[in-house]
């Protein structure tokens, strides 16, 4: 199934509700059916969140809750000259933007392989399922652990070919490397989803549009360029605001490969650091508020680009 | 290397799935010869790239201790150890915590299909007011993101005494399974021709018992793959299990995996901490074989996972 098919709802006929019995009571049991998902959104969703947005006007402490007071934009104010914050963002946005790219790079190149006809093909695509498969913290200490300064494959590989730099080389403990390190992670572990979306919008594209343009004279560059890129414009489009939006919030990797470290802090990481280590509920909160906003801005978009009704 | 492969890549590959694999269409042999062990080593690097992590955590959980720190390279063990499974399975907390996640991931998998099914279904063929209000909710919340609520919800839980427990994770799991559970078996029921019930309400069925004897039958394969997908978010699952649990009673295996130490201050425990690892995914990686066609399927129409 093609990967907007999945994400379009199709246009199906409904029974239609006249303001009859019959249509009172598919009205009500429409509501006592969605009622549960809608408890559940209301009280672990949207009351936490109007409930940090409160908590964001205040200086709230958990080591000293009952002395608080309502401090208005304060919060919001100091974020605007934090360092760490700033740090934090612009790693974020580095993290963000290379490792979407590359996803995107790589996961182009992917897709257009396994879409030609060759033996075995089913076993590479099955292939690609084991890095999505890996839980993130998982694939976050197998890494570490291939990275390792000392005994890790990485390096002994390196030294191997006579890279004799290598000896002892950390990539996490090194900051010069350290974020380019987790983004590679990133990349690995999120190129086959960004491959798999890819190919589904291949596979919905007409052979017969290559046959006519291949009668016309164009060459294989211009069929990229000209046929393919355009028909898979809206499949691109989706994955790369779904891959953005995913990347922004990143929180798992960065924390189990170098924890709070300020080289790669990522603003969700910062976050979880004012919130919960520091216990500064009030400033934690501001910030998260900052990550839900750029969070909710993408949403938009993104349930723009796929069409929910018909 | 890569930007190698890129020029090459669109116009050989094209080429090839133009000419269904055999390059007849061409003219000159040595290019077309040179085109075919280039995708061929294209195709070697792409799945070398994409299985060795995995096959090397496999690898140095079978290796002892000795070979694992040596600065010798070697790609397979010289002999073969189930040392580090063994310390994997006498670790109480370990074991606690493997429990722990099959618990909360079962429980959330089979409230999520109860409770989604039965909203999938209103939203995809009942009429009622508030519903594409309702869908779009649906939608958006499955992109939410947990760190906007952890410091509210985590006093809330302190409040209901639903910190460092098991039920606790359970319900704050719900925020995320729920929505996707029913944004994706919504998709799946619109997707079935409406004359399917119709035919049921016809004969004076009821939406339900139409909905029972009608459509569940045939929405069964979409509800393992979704519960599937379900479970594995509730088992990867990290941001929420670290702030909620404190204590080895409610401890999610991805906590302890993640604070995984050695026996002694001098052994870094590698080749414990990768058996773990295996431990850990081999359950999903085998559901995912089983119902690999419909999984991609399943994960494009809205995965959560990041």
């Amino acid at each position: 199934m093609a990967s907007n098919d999945g994400a379009m709802i199709p246009k199906v006929s409904r029974f239609s509700a006249p303001p009859t019995k019959a249509g009172r009571d598919q009205e009500r049991l429409g509501w006592v059916l969605i009622l549960p998902t809608i408890l559940v959104v209301l009280g672990i969703a949207i009351y936490p969140l109007l409930e940090s947005i409160r908590l964001s006007f205040t200086n709230y402490r958990s080591s000293r809750p009952d002395r608080w007071e309502y401090i208005g934009f304060e919060n919001y104010r100091k974020l605007l000259s934090d360092d760490v914050f700033h740090t934090a963002f612009k790693n974020t946005m580095v993290f963000t933007v290379s490792s979407v790219f590359f996803e995107t790079v790589l996961g182009m190149i992917v897709a257009l392989t396994i879409h030609s006809a060759f033996k075995g093909r089913g076993f590479v695509r099955t292939s690609m399922l084991v890095p999505w498969a890996i839980p993130t913290v998982v694939s976050s200490l197998l890494w570490s652990w291939m990275l390792n300064d000392s005994y890790g494959i990485v390096n002994k590989s390196l030294i191997a070919m006579g890279f004799d730099n290598f000896r002892q080389f950390s990539w996490v403990g090194n900051p010069n490397t350290a974020l380019f390190s987790i983004v590679a992670v990133d990349v690995w572990k999120t190129t086959p989803f960004m491959a798999l979306l890819l190919l589904a919008g291949l596979q919905v594209i007409p052979d017969d549009v290559y046959e006519a343009s291949r009668v016309d004279g164009a060459s294989k560059m211009q069929q990229f360029w000209q046929i393919t890129l355009p028909l898979l414009r809206p499949a691109l489009m989706v994955a790369l605001v779904f891959r953005t939006m995913a990347a922004f919030r990143v929180f798992d990797i960065i924390f189990v490969m170098n924890s709070y470290n300020t080289s790669t802090m990522s603003v969700s990481v910062y976050a979880h650091r004012e919130l919960m280590n520091n216990q500064r509920l009030g400033y934690g909160s501001a910030i998260s508020v900052v990550i839900f906003i750029c969070i909710a801005i993408m949403v938009v978009g993104y349930t723009r680009m796929i069409k929910v009704e018909d | 290397m890569a930007t190698n492969h890129l020029k090459i890549s669109p116009e050989e590959l094209e080429g090839i799935r133009a000419t269904g694999g055999t390059g007849g269409a061409r003219g000159n042999k040595p290019l077309e010869l040179l085109g075919k062990i280039g995708f061929f080593l294209l195709i070697l690097i792409i799945v070398f790239y994409t299985l060795f992590p995995f096959y090397w955590a496999i690898v140095s959980s079978l290796m002892p201790y000795k070979e694992l720190v040596s600065t010798k390279l070697s790609f397979w063990p010289t002999t073969v150890t189930w040392d580090n499974y063994q310390k994997v399975f006498e670790d109480e907390r370990f074991v606690r915590a493997l429990g722990n996640s099959a618990m909360i991931s079962t429980a959330v998998v089979i409230l999520s299909l109860v409770f989604g099914t039965l909203t999938a279904y209103a939203m995809a063929r009942l009429n009622f007011r508030g519903r594409t209000f309702f869908l779009y909710m649906i939608l958006s919340m499955t992109m939410f993101p947990g760190i906007a609520i952890i410091g509210s919800l985590f006093q809330m839980m302190r409040r209901f005494n639903a910190y460092d427990t098991l039920w606790g994770l359970v319900i704050v799991y719900l925020s995320f399974a729920l929505p996707f559970t029913v944004w994706v078996l919504a998709n799946f029921f619109r997707a079935m021709p409406a004359d399917l019930e119709q035919a049921a309400l016809v004969d004076g069925a009821t939406p339900m018992v139409a909905l029972r004897q009608v459509l569940l039958p045939l929405a069964i394969p979409g509800m393992v793959t979704t519960g599937l997908l379900a479970f594995i978010e509730a088992w990867s699952e990290f941001l929420y299990a670290r702030t909620f649990t404190i204590s080895p009673k409610a401890k999610t295996v991805q906590i302890a995996i993640s604070e995984f130490t050695g026996n002694s201050q001098y052994e870094q425990p590698y080749g414990v901490k990768m058996a773990a690892a295996v431990v850990v995914t081999i359950p999903l990686i085998i559901g995912v074989m089983l119902v690999q066609k419909r999984i991609i399927a399943g994960m494009t129409a809205g995965a959560v996972k990041g």
